[in-house]
């Protein structure tokens, strides 16, 4: 239902505009970040787009983010209807679609905001076909070298509610990535970045890592550039 | 309603009879700038940025023919003159439309005061644009500002990026233009100076409201300029030493607010928003965006003399001279230390609404806003040492008083008005010729110029009443209150805005409606006085 109403609102909103002061106008921003890196002696090429459109209350919000290796993608797609509910905070309703591995669709429902100490945060619930119940936690903050020079922190943790074997993941506690990006902002738009993520899994999930022989962590450095549109 | 039209037409009437009829004709033009260099878009009056300085007698027909050679619909608002609504020039207010692509639309009205006010659009971005200039009204009878040389000095910003690209910048990330937050080097700095646990206990502090100390302007890049000449282009109003010169200060500005001074010369300043007030002596003043100041000064040295307007954010100066010949250049001064807000600046009630449990007692509440930098013994124009020169014609004690809060979200780039974004239906409604004390709260963390089209309201300034200062705009410091008196004698939908481009454009703006004499309006009832007094600052602007 909020879905069918943001969408009607977003073709509304841009007709709303007249050329008289109206702050009701509708505006952009999309964040994408491109990166390379060489693991395991493989060439992989990694996106994460993070982009709305919309007003100030009202938004349309989309996400995406993946690899590339051998020619093979993997990764994710979300669409969210995003809206306002208090001053730092977005309610957050839409789908999250899983490529690669296994096709997987999930209803997603959570909130972004900034939290007190300027931590970037993400919150979603996430509910499969099958009725699998996952959820996703994301920090992020911002630590100023110089004006332009960012270190950049952040945590991610997810979890699921049962094993799905194929995918390698148990129930509980799935697994954790922190990583530290280093950028530079030329200007707001363009930022090249160095990137250290650390993944490890965690639970049920790296226990059938070690039992299927695999490393149970993994860490990587990229090279990438951010662009803001 | 019949009585009003006729009465109407009997003083229109009677004004042409004695007036002067002085016709202007304007047109609006896509021009491409090169102030910076690079060739940019912006909008130009008959050619030129600012456009001319329109000039007028008190009790003249004023007749301006405004031809739109944009691609889209423009409008230009004559800021501070008291008008009929139509006339005031808002689009979607009192049933002006904006004027279209390629049409003239006549402005006619009686000019009814004297003094100093300018004129600029009000579409969109193109005030930001360049669609602004001065307005100097002579008054009727014998000016009581006695000046040998005349001269309007119009500050400017003027940015590379079209105000349209700017907005849309501040909504991707409100921090776009912003390169001087504090670093992680500041705090270790701050650790040095003050002790570590003192550092991190404000940067605790601000970094819980999710707010930052250095948010002194949404907007950097900009150039200054002086009746649109850059500092290398050098305006310069020439005096021969011991002449009476007086400047008439417009701040035309987008978004910056300027600390004036002008080193070896003090300044008398005689009018405030076009209104002559009591002479007072200062060394600087600060100066917000959409006022207007009168000064004189008697330079008598044969020398050149620089006039500062050193923006808040210490990213520059607009710099201006006067000087006894052209081509003479004076000392440009060193720029004073960029200040940081402190926990002063916020206003108490927010905080104490976001964290009962805060212990105030502890905190610094001296404002960082208010710190100009100016050495010790300097005079700082304060708004208190404002007082009319003529006493006022209504000293009626206000019946009504009016919260008008100034919020918003830095982070989100959205700000409001008694917590809502601009929408044409809201808005403050008040009787014909009702007397009301309007209470502006700042919640936020930045100084808003707050601008009411059509009328003039009375500072409160701790000034006798029948002397209190008229403003048609007023800064309200970050998290303080000042109150002003207004009486609602101009019937109309009048915008209520702040005049910082961006603040407007994001929703900081309402509707004040005086009702017409006949339509039966009844007040509301009285708001309970909000208790803003435990605070220390009362009811009066410090700045």
């Amino acid at each position: 239902m909020h879905i069918i109403k943001a969408v009607a609102l977003f073709i509304l909103l841009p007709s709303a505009a007249v050329a008289q002061h109206d702050h009701s106008a509708t505006y952009h921003a999309v964040w994408l970040e491109t990166a390379y890196s060489r693991h395991d002696g493989q060439d992989t090429a990694h996106w994460d787009a993070d982009g709305w459109v919309g007003g100030d209350t009202h938004k349309l919000w989309l996400k995406s983010e993946g690899e590339v290796r051998d020619g093979d993608s993997e990764g994710e797609v979300w669409a969210l209807y995003s809206r306002n509910v208090s001053t730092f905070w977005d309610a957050q309703i839409g789908v999250r679609h899983d490529f690669g591995i296994g096709d997987r669709t999930w209803l997603a429902v959570g909130v972004n905001g900034l939290a007190p100490y300027f931590f970037e945060t993400e919150a979603h619930l996430l509910l499969g076909e099958d009725g699998t119940v996952g959820a996703r936690l994301r920090q992020e903050n911002d630590l100023l070298l110089t004006n332009r020079l960012i270190l950049s922190p952040s945590l991610e943790l997810n979890a699921v509610s049962q094993a799905n074997p194929p995918h390698g993941t148990g129930s509980g506690l799935t697994d954790a990535t922190a990583a530290l990006q280093l950028r530079y902002e030329v200007n707001r738009r363009f930022a090249p970045y160095v990137q250290l993520d650390h993944q490890r899994k965690l639970g049920d999930t790296a226990k059938r890592a070690r039992a299927a022989g695999e490393p149970d962590e993994d860490t990587r450095v990229s090279l990438g550039v951010r662009w803001l549109f | 309603m019949k009585s009003m039209l006729l009465a109407g037409f009997f003083s229109l009437c009677a004004s042409v009879a004695l007036a002067e009829t002085r016709t202007y004709d304007l047109t609006i033009s896509q021009v491409q700038s090169t102030v910076g260099g690079k060739p940019v878009p912006k909008i130009a009056v008959n050619g030129t940025i600012p456009g001319p300085v329109l000039r007028f007698t008190e009790g003249d027909e004023a007749v301006i023919h405004v031809t739109n050679r944009l691609k889209t619909p423009t409008s230009v608002h004559w800021h501070g003159l008291l008008l009929p609504g139509v006339m005031d020039g808002a689009p979607g207010f009192n049933g002006f439309k904006g004027i279209a692509p390629g049409e003239t639309f006549t402005y006619r009205f009686p000019v009814r005061q004297s003094g100093t006010y300018w004129y600029h659009s009000h579409s969109l971005g193109q005030e930001a644009d360049g669609l602004y200039a001065g307005i100097v009204i002579a008054p009727k009878t014998p000016d009581p500002i006695q000046a040998d040389r005349d001269y309007v000095v119009l500050l400017s910003d003027y940015h590379q990026d079209s105000a349209a690209r700017i907005q849309a910048n501040l909504k991707k990330s409100s921090d776009y233009y912003q390169y001087k937050r504090r670093t992680v080097g500041d705090l270790l700095k701050g650790a040095h100076q003050e002790g570590l646990g003192k550092a991190l206990k404000s940067a605790g502090e601000w970094g819980k409201m999710r707010m930052l100390p250095t948010d002194l302007s949404d907007v950097t890049g900009y150039r200054f300029l002086v009746n649109g000449l850059t500092n290398a282009q050098n305006w310069t109003g020439l005096f021969r030493p011991g002449e009476r010169v007086r400047l008439r200060f417009i701040n035309a500005s987008a978004m910056t607010m300027y600390d004036v001074r002008i080193p070896g010369l003090k300044m008398t300043v005689v009018a405030a928003d076009g209104r002559p007030v009591q002479p007072v002596e200062v060394d600087e003043f600060r100066f917000g965006n959409a006022e207007t100041y009168d000064v004189i000064v008697t330079p008598r040295e044969d020398r050149a003399y620089t006039i500062a307007a050193e923006s808040l954010d210490r990213e520059g100066f607009a710099l201006g001279t006067l000087a006894p010949r052209e081509g003479m250049t004076g000392d440009i001064p060193a720029h004073r230390p960029r200040a940081v807000l402190r926990m002063g600046d916020m206003n108490m009630d927010v905080m104490m609404r976001d964290d009962p449990n805060m212990d105030m007692s502890q905190m610094d509440h001296d404002s960082g806003w208010a710190d100009t930098g100016a050495p010790k013994g300097a005079v700082v124009l304060d708004y208190a040492q404002l007082k009319s020169l003529t006493p006022q014609s209504d000293t009626r004690a206000p019946t009504r008083f009016i919260k008008v809060v100034l919020g918003g979200s830095m982070e989100r780039y959205i700000w409001t008005i008694n917590g809502r974004t601009f929408s044409p239906q809201d808005g403050i409604a008040l009787g014909y010729n009702e007397r009301v004390r309007l209470i502006y709260v700042n919640e936020t963390m930045m100084a808003h110029p707050l601008h009411l089209h059509g009328m003039f309201v009375q500072l409160e300034n701790g000034q006798d009443t029948d002397r209190l200062p008229d403003k048609h705009t007023v800064i309200v410091p970050p998290g303080q209150t000042v109150s002003v008196l207004l009486s609602a004698t101009e019937p109309g939908d009048w915008p209520y805005h702040c005049h910082l481009m961006f603040h407007m454009q994001s929703g900081m703006m309402t509707t004040l409606r005086v009702a017409a004499p006949e339509a039966g309006f009844v007040p509301p009832a009285a708001q309970p006085a909000p208790d803003h007094t435990s605070h220390g600052e009362g009811h009066h602007a410090h700045h």
